[in-house]
């Protein structure tokens, strides 16, 4: 599978502050990534990085596996960093020009990404006149000019009102459904979760895991279930080989498993050892559960 | 070139600030022009600019090459608050993000300072050309086209000038703080005149007049020298006092062309070494 960045030992240090140690990982071509991490975790140090806008202390990256210099590999992606950076007195329409005329791309594409991002009704107001969430899909237009091979966003939704939040998330589905690559930096989990493949995890510039979304913690979730007799159920599964650590709720009993288990299995089990089930719910862990347990265990 | 040229004029042409200014200043070329019509009254003089001869060719290349080097103030703010914005809206980073390395993004400022610099040594051309036609006592092509190095030297003044704007826009990120630093930089080059001439007459040195042609702005003022003593009128007032030792240069000095490339290729190299350097 072709590889679009390779990121090996990237270091950035802020005088006695390091902000990104030595972080390795690969973006594949397809794929829907994923950085995780909390504020100041060195997601955008990052970024800056491979955007050429921070210089690193240590380490290097290269974009399209090598094969052009660095500001020609940016013209092919398309980025958004933070917040929406545009000249305040242009107007939509005269803002994509510009990035146009920069990415040395024609200008023909302009009004159809204004159309994606739902601002065409709007391209000849100035940048100044837009609201956040209106800057933030122009910003969206923007990056998807040059139909980029990958497209970065960094906390696309911060600061966004619940509509505009579901705007962005819906773009960024309709975008990842043609099969663009992108790469979502975000604090916000259920965003991570909801279109990404692959998650790279960052806590305080340390690289904590980077695979797919459900190899995170090697769990298979966990399972909800009850009976009229809790004190049977409890040591009935309680010796399973499958089961984890068991935490008792009003409504029953919530069992981490360790092993796939099969749901129509467990009932037979115990039915086999005379306890009829009354509740059965097999809930995969959440990426936030998983996101906590990962931050919490290094 | 023509690309980088193409950008950073699509900027230029949509910053509303950028477009009064530039017209401010045309609109003062051309009200010096109409100034010839003005009639004065001086040391029993009586009679409109003009009758000074100080539209005649060839010195009217000197005279408003002097006077309206006066006016690149306000190109210079055009240039300082245009790359400074680009810090405070935070466009150059974008700029970066979207495939513009740091040397193109430095190569089109420097363009651009280059163009308005052609730009305003042509009007300047244009406007005394006019003036010389309307009003010069002489009108033979040779003498008309005789001492055109004045409108080099402005132009090398200006670009020199609009160099240091760009490395002070750089420099300091914010458009009036860097205004108020070329500013501060005018005032010390004063400070530092006034001490040497001091020193000299201490000590008998000569270090002013190396500041002279050595200080940025001191050589580009130093381009273009006072054309009064040139003018009729002045001339033969100071013949009738006939004050001894006084002497006055009007020539270009090659030393400070030379200064003055030296300190344009600095500061777009400067520039581009504190854009290399810093993290945005």
């Amino acid at each position: 599978m072709e590889t679009i960045l390779e990121i090996n030992q990237l270091h950035k240090t802020y005088g006695a502050l390091t902000a990104v140690d030595h972080i390795s990982f690969q973006i594949k071509k397809g794929h829907i990534y994923g950085i995780l991490g909390p504020n100041g975790s060195g997601k955008s140090t990052t970024l800056g990085m491979v955007l050429n806008v921070v210089n690193p202390t240590s380490g290097e990256y290269k974009w399209f596996e090598g094969t052009t210099s660095n500001h020609d590999a940016l013209k092919r992606i398309g980025a958004i960093i933070e917040r929406p950076n545009f000249y305040p007195s242009m107007s939509a329409i005269q803002n994509l020009e510009l990035v146009c005329k920069i990415k040395n791309i024609d200008r023909s594409k302009i009004e159809e990404k204004l159309t994606v991002v739902d601002l065409l009704s709007r391209k000849h107001s100035s940048f100044k006149t837009y609201s956040l969430g209106m800057k933030q899909r122009l910003a969206i237009a923007s990056a998807l000019l040059n139909d980029p091979e990958i497209l970065i966003l960094d906390e696309p939704t911060n600061g966004l009102d619940p509509q505009g939040i579901r705007q962005i998330r819906d773009i960024i589905q309709k975008i990842a459904s043609n099969g663009t690559t992108i790469l979502l930096a975000s604090h916000l989990l259920d965003e991570v979760e909801k279109v990404c493949t692959d998650v790279i995890v960052l806590r305080s510039g340390k690289m904590l895991y980077a695979g797919p979304v459900g190899e995170m913690n090697r769990n298979h979730g966990s399972i909800f279930i009850d009976a009229s007799d809790r004190k049977a159920l409890y040591s009935f599964i309680e010796n399973k080989p499958y089961a984890g650590t068991i935490t008792v709720h009003d409504n029953g009993l919530e069992v981490k498993l360790y092993e796939p288990v099969d749901n129509a299995q467990i009932n037979k089990d115990a039915f086999e050892s005379g306890i009829i089930l009354s509740k059965l719910v097999h809930r995969k862990q959440s990426l936030e559960d998983q996101f906590i347990e990962l931050t919490n265990k290094n | 070139m023509k690309r980088l040229l193409d950008i950073e004029l699509h900027k230029f042409r949509y910053s509303k600030s950028s477009i009064v200014l530039t017209i401010i200043y045309l609109v003062i070329v051309v009200l010096m022009m109409l100034s010839g019509m003005i009639r004065i009254d001086l040391n029993g003089f009586n009679g409109s600019f003009s009758d000074l001869g100080i539209f005649n060719f060839p010195l009217v290349w000197h005279i408003s090459t002097y006077f309206t080097s006066f006016l690149k103030i306000f190109i210079a703010i055009v240039l300082v608050s245009l790359t400074a914005n680009e810090y405070s809206n935070r466009t150059i980073k974008q700029n970066l993000i979207d495939g513009l390395s740091k040397k193109e993004l430095i190569l089109s400022k420097l363009y651009l300072a280059i163009s308005l610099a052609i730009l305003t040594t042509f009007v300047v051309f244009i406007a005394s050309l006019i003036l010389g036609l309307i009003y010069s006592d002489f009108d033979q092509p040779s003498i008309i086209f005789s001492q055109m190095g004045y409108l080099g030297a402005f132009f090398l003044a200006h670009l020199v000038f609009f160099c240091f704007c760009l490395f002070a826009g750089i420099l300091i990120k914010r458009s009036a703080f860097a205004l108020g630093f070329v500013f501060v930089w005018y005032i010390f080059e004063g400070i530092l005149n006034l001490i040497a001439k001091g020193v000299d007459t201490y000590y008998g040195t000569h270090i002013y007049d190396w500041f002279l042609h050595i200080l940025p702005l001191n050589a580009m003022s130093n381009l273009i020298k006072q054309p009064f003593t040139k003018i009729d009128l002045v001339k033969s007032a100071l013949n009738q006092i006939s004050v001894e030792g006084m002497d006055f240069g009007y020539d270009i000095e090659w030393i400070d062309v030379v200064s003055v490339c030296i300190w344009s290729t600095l500061f777009i190299y400067m520039s581009y070494a504190l854009l290399k350097k810093r993290d945005l």
